[in-house]
């Protein structure tokens, strides 16, 4: 007997977000990527479309960051120089795009002027062709110094820049209007905050809309992850319902959440029944992103390579039509 | 719940002065301010006097769209007023309206049937108004089966259970709430529902209280449009407001301006 395959009808799609610019539009990438654009939840190739696949980017730091060691054997000839660092993680590691942190701007780090930070941005710009996710420090009173600089000499490349948040969103949405990138809309997992902060970028200017990403804050396996999956699907369901607000895609830092738990972290001697520390933190960076990608994340932001290449494979497989 | 915006209606005097001076001017300046506030549709009726029912309707028809994009709710007992204005329609209309009488849903369905128009469907007969919830429900479903015969998809039919005014029929208050829940069981999928809201105030002395309570109320029992005064703030807030505590939209601090904006 024939099998009638329950397909759920929605009424909306994500919106459609452009990252990057190549020469003829303004800027020097070697192509653009564009995400979202889905008309169901992840992945149901059979009830809707997922024009753009989900892509994997690579995170850096400005200066030499205090990284697991088993990052050496990957880094260490690139941790002091940002530009050849992002090359290695486009040309040796595969990344989709690269996102570079201005941690070196923390005034209780090494404090960078903005027009070091730019500097900065402009080598990394010139020595790959992905597109550039470029966020602050996360010292809102220095970023906010940070992002009119870093965003007018990009000027044109189309940039996503991070992060606006509730308390502190008019200085990077203004730098972002100005010259005309993108922003990650950040909020502490909750979705009504969430949505709201769209709402507030919004109202500074329209266009910005088609323009948002949502990073809706993530935890990793073990330390919450649940949470964040249900609001990001609670999200991706009101944006396919018609909430406006809500139809943006979003990205997640995962390098970064799945690197501060003891899982990654401890070593193979403190934790013999944990097996091999290195390929338990891949497995547990992967895992997270795994799940990630189910509730709808359209940009992954991974750390170790190796994770980053079983995330991609991972992509790979699901992206396989499955319609019938 | 969705808002019909009421107020392009020759019954209202500046509305039946611009018809007969031909003034567009204030029946675009009404479509822009229901569109602004949170109108989804906007309900054209040329009032009870007109003396040129169909060349009043196809003027309020081009002149409402001039102003705003939003589809459109034919509102006559005049048939051909209603088929001028759909033939001229952008967007696919809604009729408004129907009752359960076999000559009227010849006209009325076969006319949806060629322009993919929406119905409200009257829960009323030649007999006129039923007063239990039972005997409205069963006229709900003879215009829902006449409706599919002539092929008019059902998720396009609103069923109207009728409001009377609270002062004159207070009885039949809980009969219309029960048809709201009743109506959505008699098929899947269901046909949607609509209330005239501002008829439950007629002749009260506090019309917006007993509207925007009423709409509420109706709401939570899945009415899914109201033919109301999309300017009444206070009624939109409430609108609003049920959804959130239906759960129909994700909250947020500006939900109120959020479904104002669709």
């Amino acid at each position: 007997m024939a099998v009638e395959i329950q397909k759920e009808k929605y009424r909306s799609k994500v919106g459609e977000v452009v990252l990057g610019a190549t020469k003829e539009q303004g800027g020097s990438r070697s192509h653009t990527i564009t995400v979202g654009g889905e008309t169901t939840l992840p992945f149901l190739h059979f009830e809707g479309e997922m024009p753009n696949r989900p892509v994997v980017a690579l995170e850096i730091v400005d200066m030499v960051p205090e990284w697991h060691p088993c990052f050496g054997q990957y880094y260490d000839d690139v941790f002091a120089d940002t530009a050849a660092w992002a090359k290695k993680c486009v040309d040796e590691y595969g990344a989709d795009l690269v996102q570079l942190r201005l941690q070196s701007a923390d005034p209780d780090l090494k404090d960078s002027s903005p027009e070091d930070c730019a500097a900065t941005v402009k080598k990394v710009l010139e020595a790959v062709g992905v597109p550039l996710i470029v966020i602050g420090c996360g010292k809102g009173e220095k970023d906010n110094l940070v992002y009119p600089v870093v965003a007018e000499a990009a000027a044109g490349e189309n940039l996503l820049l991070g992060v606006a948040e509730v308390e502190n969103y008019k200085a990077i949405t203004s730098a972002c209007m100005a010259n005309q990138h993108n922003i990650i809309a950040q909020s502490p997992i909750d979705i009504n905050i969430c949505k709201q902060l769209n709402i507030l970028i919004a109202e500074m200017s329209t266009a910005m809309i088609n323009r948002i990403i949502i990073d809706p804050t993530i935890a990793a396996l073990g330390y919450g992850i649940e949470y964040t999956y249900s609001i990001m699907e609670r999200a991706r369901i009101g944006a396919l319902q018609g909430d406006k607000m809500l139809a943006m895609p979003m990205i997640g830092n995962i390098g970064f959440e799945a690197w501060r738990t003891k899982e990654a972290n401890s070593s193979t001697e403190d934790a013999p029944n944990w097996g091999e520390q290195e390929t338990r933190a891949i497995l547990w960076e992967a895992t997270t992103a795994m799940a990630y990608l189910q509730s709808g994340m359209d940009i992954l932001v991974m750390r170790h390579p190796r994770a980053a290449a079983l995330v991609k494979q991972n992509i790979d497989e699901l992206m396989q039509d499955n319609s019938y | 719940m969705i808002i019909i915006g009421e107020r392009i209606n020759g019954m209202f005097q500046d509305i039946a002065k611009a018809i007969r001076e031909r003034d567009g001017s204030v029946i675009q300046e009404w479509a822009r301010k229901q569109e602004q506030n949170g109108a989804r549709y906007l309900d054209i009726n040329v009032g009870p006097g007109s003396t040129e029912p169909v060349e009043a309707m196809k003027w309020l028809v081009e002149e409402t769209q001039k102003a705003s994009d939003l589809p459109l709710c034919l509102d006559s007992t005049n048939y051909d007023a209603i088929e001028a204005g759909l033939k001229i329609c952008k967007r696919p209309a809604m009729i408004n309206s129907v009752p359960a009488e076999a000559a009227k849903m010849e006209r009325v369905f076969s006319m949806a049937a060629e322009y993919g128009s929406e119905v409200i469907c009257l829960a009323m007969s030649e007999e006129g108004i039923p007063k239990d919830s039972e005997s409205r429900v069963a006229l709900a479903m003879e215009l829902v089966a006449t409706a599919d015969a002539y092929g008019v998809p059902i998720e396009d039919l609103y069923i109207d259970p009728l409001v009377l005014p609270c002062n004159v029929a207070q009885d039949h208050g809980p009969e219309v709430l029960e048809t709201l829940r009743q109506v959505k069981l008699i098929s899947d999928p269901p046909p949607k529902t609509v209330v005239g809201l501002s008829n439950a105030s007629q002749g009260t002395k506090d019309r917006e209280l007993v509207n925007r309570v009423f709409a509420v109320m109706a709401m939570a029992c899945g009415l899914d449009a109201a033919i109301a005064d999309a300017n009444d703030d206070e009624l939109m807030a409430a609108v609003a407001t049920a959804r959130i505590l239906l759960n129909i939209d994700i909250y947020c601090d500006s939900y109120i301006d959020v479904f104002k904006q669709g």
